[in-house]
């Protein structure tokens, strides 16, 4: 009887060991994190951007800012130089709190198109699901009055 | 007592998954929903000028004196940022944490929170000018042990009368529904 409880104990041991190991392992160092992407760049890049038939800057990127607070959004810094504005979502689903940050850039394309790229990070991960992405951008063509283009 | 060690790994691994549960953004969070118009409304009036700048530097004003500091700001887009860190202590969750005590259990109570406050100014009208304001608010709570403990909107409508009549009196312009 001592005898399998110590075999027992044993086994166990090594399993938390194995376990803490595993643990270990599947984290690496949190530094390569910086470089980090799951999805390939090219797909998601498809997914975060589309091209509306505008020339005009100002007027896009100030649509873009009251789709955002539309969406629930507080602004957290927005430069018209660069064409890039940021904010944060504070919210509730379930009994889940979360932080959805989410920035928004704009640039031309042609001489005739400004291409819009967002991209959002839920809590502590990056968003790669098509879906809100879409959402997002049926609300700015709504705003925009323009249809939100599919980029190749 | 080795039944009890067998179940450590066990609920390691319901708390991974638990947590890797928690990493998938909700369908709706970038989805329009109906109740976005009554917000819009509510945080949102419109002043009969055509200078968005004064609007704009009135609203900092504004928020200065509501103990705000600037974080950024966009006069080109006609945005502010600010926020203010303050006290989260309501004296009804201390009680009820020091009642707990006595019963032997450690409650945590809020202690900090941050407030985050946007506000975005937008020209419109094509005959008339006249310029929205939207002035949108959230916040984040940490309790006695620095956990978040509530990351929220900031909806009720009372924060929103209040600021825009102090908007409308610095400006000597009506605040009108939106």
């Amino acid at each position: 009887m001592p005898m399998s409880f110590s075999r027992g104990k044993k086994r166990i041991r090594l399993a938390t060991v194995a376990f803490a190991c595993l643990l270990v392992s599947a984290c690496g160092t949190s530094k390569e994190q910086l470089l980090a992407t799951t999805a390939s760049q090219v797909q998601l890049r498809s997914i975060q951007t589309r091209a509306f038939d505008t020339t005009d800057q100002e007027k896009t990127l100030r649509t873009i800012i009251a789709t955002m607070q539309d969406l629930g959004f507080v602004m957290d810094h927005a430069d018209y130089t660069l064409g890039s504005v940021s904010g944060t979502k504070l919210d509730r689903s379930g009994l889940q709190n979360y932080t959805l940050r989410m920035s928004v850039t704009v640039r031309p394309r042609g001489g005739t198109q400004l291409l819009v790229r967002a991209n959002a990070q839920f809590n502590l991960v990056q968003v790669e699901d098509p879906e809100p992405y879409q959402q997002f951008f049926t609300a700015l063509g709504r705003a925009m009055f323009l249809e939100a283009q599919q980029v190749d | 007592m080795s039944r009890m060690w067998r179940t450590v790994p066990g609920s390691f691994a319901w708390l991974l998954l638990l947590s890797a549960c928690a990493t998938q953004i909700p369908k709706e969070a970038l989805r329009l929903a109906p109740e976005s118009l009554p917000l819009r409304q509510l945080q949102t009036r419109r002043f009969d000028t055509g200078d968005e700048k004064m609007l704009l530097a009135a609203g900092a004003a504004i928020l200065q004196d509501l103990g705000f500091t600037l974080d950024a700001s966009e006069t080109r887009l006609g945005v502010l940022v600010a926020s203010k860190d303050r006290s989260a202590v309501e004296a009804g969750q201390v009680i009820f944490s020091l009642l707990a005590a006595f019963a032997g259990a450690a409650v945590p109570w809020d202690q900090k929170q941050k407030i985050r406050a946007s506000l975005v100014t937008r020209p419109t009208g094509t005959e008339r000018p006249s310029v929205l304001v939207r002035v949108t608010f959230q916040r984040i709570v940490w309790n006695t042990q620095n956990q978040i403990s509530k990351m929220e909107p900031l909806d009720e409508p009372r924060f929103y009368q209040e600021f825009f009549e102090k908007l409308s009196k610095a400006v000597f312009l009506d605040a009108h529904e939106f």
